[in-house]
Formats: C-alpha cells, structure tokens, sequence
C-alpha cells in the first residue's frame, strides 16, 4: 500500500506536538487526522476505521489505554502504536496485551515512527488475508 | 544506706548515658573503665569483707585451740607439784603426830624413820627435829647440823606462827637449792618442837620436764617474788631474778600473749598456788604454735589472691565482650541507618527524576517535532542564502533534543529500577558479553581487560538486564579511571551461599573523601561528563537484587569494587 493511501489518527492533548507532526507527515505524504482527546478519537475510528492510530496514553478525560481497549473491541483491525511521555515501560507492556502493535516514547524519530507504522499497516493486511 | 544506694545508682545512671551517647572510641575506653570498675568493685568488696571476717574468724579459732591445750597443761602440772608438795607434807606430820619427842630425839630412831621416808619418798635429802627453841636437837641427813639454832630464820618463824610451812627455794646452810616442809607437834603436856624435812628441787626439775614441751618452749616455777625456783631456759636460773614481770595473780590457769624480754611474741601461761609461794609459768613462741594458723592464713591470703585475679579477668573479659557487641550494635546500627537514608535518598531522587523526566519529555517532544518540521521545510526549499546555515542550527537543536532525551531516558531509567525480573542466568557468560559492549573503546586504548571467571561459578536467579546495568556501569567507570594501556580485571568466584564478582583496575584511584560520597546520587568525579547516577544506579540496583557492594581505593593506584550476590530461589534454578 502507498503511503498516500494510509488512513492515520493521531491523538494527543498536546495541540503543537501533535499538529506539528501532523504536518511532518503530511510532507511525507502521508495524510493523518488529528484529534484531542480519547471521547474524539473514539468518534474518528467510529467514523472512519484508521489503519494506523498513533495514541498518548496520557490525556485527559478518557486514558489511552481505555480507549485502545474499546477501539480493539469495536475496531479489532485498526493498528494502534501507543505514545508515552514518560519512561515506565508498564503502561507499553500493559497495552501490547491490550492489543496494541507497538509503543514509543516521546521525543520521537519520524523515520522509527513511520517504519512502525509501515510495519503494523504490512502486519494488518497480512492479518486480514489470513483472516479471508 | 541512702548514701550506699545513691552510690549505686550514680555509675548506672552514668553508664546508662553513656550507653546513649557511646559513639567516639574515647567514649568506649571511659564506658569500658567504668564498667570495669563497677564489677571490681560490686565483687570485690563483698569478696574482702568475707577474706577479712573469715581472717579474723580463723585466727581467733586457731589461738582458741592453741591457748586451751596450754592452760589444761598448766592446771595439769601445777596440780602435779601442789600433789608432791602435799604428800610429803601430810608424810613430815604424820612421822610428827607418830612418834613421840624422845622417840624422834633418838638418833638411831630418827635414821630408821629417814630411810623409810626417803623409801617411799623421793626427794627428802635430810630430816631434823628442832624444839621450840629453834635449836637443832636430832639431824639425820648428809651435813653436819646437829646443834644449829633457827630461832631467827624466818622459816622458823612461819611454822611457829602457822603450825605447818612450806619454803621458797633457798640456800641456806646446804649451798644448794631446796625446799624445807616444817610442822610444827604440840604434846598435852604443852611441850612444843618441830619436825622439819628437806627436799631437793631436782624432783621440780622432773615435774616440769614430764610437761614434754617443744625445744623453744620453756617452763619454770618462781615464786611470788619473782625469784626463779627452778632454771628456765631463757628468763634466768634458780634463785636469779624472772626477767620479765609478773603477770596478775589468778589461781585459775591463765594464757596471756606478750612480747618476752628476748622480743619474741609469746603466749604465757600460768597459774599461782593457793597452798605455796609458786607461780608455774610455761611459755610458747607464737610462730611455733601458729604454725598451723600462718599455714592456714598463706592458704586464705591465696585463694583471695587468685579470687580477685579471676575477677579482675572475669570483669575485663565480659567488659570487652560487653564493648564488642555494642560496637558492633552501634556499627549495624549506624549501617541501617546509611542504608535507609540512601535508599530514601534514592527513592526521593527516583520519584524526583519520574516527575522531571516526564514532565520534561513533552516540551522536548514539541521542539523535536517544531525543529524536525524546520528542517523538513528547509529540505523542501530550493537553495537561498542561509540555508546551510539555518539547517546547521536545526540540526544542532535536534542533537541538543536528542542528548536531551538520552538524560531524560537515563533518569527515567533510574526510576524504574525498582521492577525486579528474575530468571536462572550464567553470570560469567552475562560478564562477558557486558565486557565485549566495551571492547572496541578497550582496544583504541590499548586497554587490557582480563576476565577470570571460576568454571564453577553457580548459576544465580536475579535480573539480567539490572545485572548488565550493573556491570556495564563497573567497566565504564574502571574505563574512565584507567590510562591508555592501563589493566582491568573482572574476577568471578564462588561463595558459600552465592556468588561474588570483583572488578579491579590500576586507575587514579581514589580519596577517602570520595569514598565516603561514591554511591550518592548526582555525586561525580568526571566534572562535566557524567550525571552521577551511575554508581547510585549500582548501589540501588545490587541492594534491591540482595546483594552487597564495596568499594576499596588508593589515591594513583587504583580501585576494586566488590560485589556479593545471592544464589536467589533453588526451585528456579532447577
């Protein structure tokens, strides 16, 4: 698959990392819809299934490990990689068991990023062909 | 008795403070004098109280039973010359009340009356009748006394006015020492004469040597004027003056302790005669009869000896023991206390570092995002005047963000420490491929490092990524310390009970100052280069996995660090 046809959701509460990442991507050529918090995330994977979701486990209202937990309940292919701010590796290993694809922490390399995103879209529709 | 008890009370009281505040080696050697001293003296008085009572006891036992045997010996003797004297007596008036005067006026009568008494009797060496006189009628005996008149002589006297007299030793007309025994007989007819016989003092002689004394004991009688009656061995012969004075007059056998005119310390005993002018005296040395006693008192003055000896060992001993395991208590203790405050410490700088490191990553996030879009942007753009240099500096904002997130991870790492996973691993094999992480810095510096890992090492249950922390923080500190071409040497053995892994290296070596600090957090000798976390990582991490660290260094020639650890569970292992 393109990179021009990913469908990625990012989430975090904190607008410039996000927005600006949003961006650095979309000069990659990959298009990402971001959003704010859990509650609008859930809505965006409702709306539009997502190949790849980047989530901060940290934010306000509903955590992202509640709403990975639903997503791959309602949304069983969309491939999340978590995003965590701080260095406990609980919350990473506690959301691989949810389902999560893969964890990283903040600050990010955009290349390591993009790779595991290209890793878990390969892992997904590898998935959904075994699934077929 | 309030005095006595606050006496008491005092030292413990103090001992007690000291106790408190027994911290400085000084305060020990204090502690341990008293304690020392209130066991010497809580032992040693009661302990001489007894030996002096016990002294006092023994002595007055031992003189009791020396003075008894000499008074019954005294009574006994005296009892044997008031029997001789009384029965020659009662002899001389029995032979006056028997004949008639003209009987005893007839020589040959008065020779065969003699051989018989002197038969029976020892002693009389002659026998005389005298008349009223004092004029010698009839003599039997060995001198030549016929006719001799006694009128003035006081012995005649003495029976005239008491019908019967016993002399004192004396001379008189004979030139030897005897005694005279005179009764005077009265007839119905009023006619009056006396019967007088003489008696030889060498049957004193006999009395006082059948006592059977020792040879530097000595008896003698003298009479109530201090005239020896007998010889004496050291107070003077018969008839000469007694040396000494005489001692108060008792009828009763009486023992007396003096000093005798030859200096000696003496016992006297002694007994006046109630019928006769005698005094018996016998006397004893001292060191010959408290021969017993001196034996006893060495014996006594011994045991006291080797008494206080065991309890000045006894007290020495416990306090020194008693000073050891507080010392040691007050080690532990002082350790514990180390060792809560470290982990405190740790635990603060732990939860300190969670806070900063987080709270740090996201405003990092944003500049790494911002930048790395900057830089994005000026690749995109065609060539315009700056432009290498506008991308130099996001370049440079980037490695800054970058050695950012390094510290950030490291202190974040710290943090989390804390999870222990444990699984069976081969330490050797887990030293050596820390060691090989190092190997290419080793090698550009011509480094030499040796590993030495016992083929017999155990395998241990603990954590293998805390362990490789561990160690890859031991080689890069020993890295840091070594010159080019410097040593390092990882030694790896077996202990009863676990394992322990020394790294050694000939380094810079370090003060007894920075030793003190080397496993606090933030705490670095490499001024700018390290964050000081290292071996306060090390420290935590050993600790947690319930092992043991130390570290022994010399200022130029090097360091060793030491760690222990535990087996870990059996059941894992298998």
């Amino acid at each position: 698959m393109n990179t021009n046809d990913w469908k990625i959701l990012l989430v975090d509460d904190e607008h410039e990392f996000i927005t600006t990442l949003a961006e650095r991507l979309e000069l990659r050529g990959i298009n990402a819809r971001v959003v704010f918090d859990g509650e609008s995330a859930l809505l965006a994977v409702a709306e539009d299934e997502p190949h790849v979701m980047i989530l901060d486990v940290l934010m306000p209202g509903i955590k992202g490990l509640e709403v990975l937990e639903r997503v791959k309940r309602t949304n069983p292919n969309v491939q999340v990689l978590l995003l965590t701010g701080h260095g406990s590796t609980r919350d990473g290993i506690e959301g691989m068991r949810l389902g999560a694809f893969d964890y990283m922490m903040k600050p990010l390399n955009i290349d390591t990023l993009i790779e595991k995103m290209e890793s878990a879209i390969d892992y997904a529709s590898k998935a959904a062909k075994l699934g077929q | 008795m309030r005095k006595l008890a606050a006496l008491i009370k005092h030292p413990l009281r103090e001992l007690q403070s000291d106790v408190d505040e027994a911290v400085s080696p000084e305060r020990y050697t204090m502690l341990r004098r008293k304690i020392i001293a209130l066991i010497v003296a809580a032992s040693l008085i009661p302990l001489s109280v007894m030996a002096v009572l016990n002294y006092y006891e023994h002595q007055n036992a031992m003189t009791k039973e020396i003075q008894n045997p000499l008074r019954v010996l005294v009574n006994k003797t005296k009892n044997s010359f008031e029997l001789f004297l009384a029965e020659r007596t009662s002899t001389v008036s029995l032979i006056a009340s028997a004949y008639s005067y003209g009987e005893l006026a007839d020589e040959n009568k008065l020779a065969r009356i003699f051989t018989v008494m002197k038969k029976e009797f020892d002693g009389f060496v002659d026998l005389g009748l005298i008349d009223a006189h004092g004029n010698q009628i009839n003599y039997v005996g060995p001198y030549a006394l016929k006719g001799k008149n006694y009128a003035e002589q006081r012995w005649f006297q003495e029976v005239r006015l008491k019908g019967k007299y016993v002399s004192d030793v004396f001379m008189g007309y004979r030139k030897f020492p005897h005694v005279i025994i005179a009764v005077q007989h009265m007839t119905e007819d009023g006619r009056v004469w006396i019967l007088r016989a003489t008696l030889d003092t060498r049957q004193f002689e006999r009395i006082i040597a059948s006592m059977s004394l020792e040879p530097d004991a000595d008896a003698f009688l003298v009479n109530t004027q201090g005239l020896m009656q007998t010889s004496s061995n050291n107070y003077g012969k018969v008839l000469e003056k007694l040396s000494f004075p005489l001692p108060p007059q008792t009828y009763e056998p009486t023992v007396l302790q003096m000093i005798d005119p030859l200096g000696r310390d003496v016992f006297l005993s002694y007994a006046y005669f109630p019928e006769a002018d005698f005094v018996l005296m016998a006397v004893k040395p001292k060191a010959s009869v408290l021969k017993t006693w001196y034996t006893v008192r060495g014996d006594l003055l011994f045991i006291f000896a080797v008494g206080v000896a065991l309890v000045l060992l006894a007290a020495v001993g416990v306090t020194d023991a008693l000073i050891r395991r507080m010392k040691e208590a007050e080690d532990r203790r002082e350790l514990a206390l180390r060792e809560v405050e470290h982990s405190q410490k740790l635990s603060s700088i732990g939860r300190l570092a969670a806070g900063v490191a987080h709270e740090v990553n996201n405003p990092l996030a944003i500049i790494n995002e911002k930048a790395g879009l900057m830089k994005d942007i000026l690749s995109l753009q065609g060539e315009f005047p700056s432009k290498d240099k506008i991308l130099a500096q996001v370049e440079s904002i980037l490695r800054a963000v970058d050695r950012c997130r390094g510290i950030t991870h490291r202190m974040l790492g710290f943090a989390r420490r804390m999870d222990v996973t444990n699984e069976a691993l081969d330490l050797g094999e887990l030293i050596a491929e820390t060691a090989s992480f190092l190997s290419n810095e080793a090698m550009h510096r011509k480094v030499d490092v040796r590993l030495d890992i016992d083929p017999l090492l155990p395998r241990i249950v603990s954590d293998r990524s805390q362990l490789q922390q561990v160690f890859l923080n031991l080689f890069n500190n020993a890295l840091a310390a070594v010159p080019d071409g410097g040593v390092i040497e990882a030694l790896a053995r077996p202990e009863s009970d676990g394992v322990c892994v020394t790294v050694k290296d000939n380094g810079c070596g370090m003060s007894d100052e920075t030793l003190k600090h080397i496993f606090e957090p933030f705490f670095t000798t490499k001024k700018g280069k390290g964050t000081g976390l290292g071996l306060s990582i090390t420290y935590g991490i050993v600790k947690r996995l319930g092992g043991e660290i130390a570290v022994e260094s010399t200022t130029g020639v090097g360091t060793t660090l030491t760690i222990t650890l535990p087996i870990g569970q059996r059941e894992a292992l298998a």
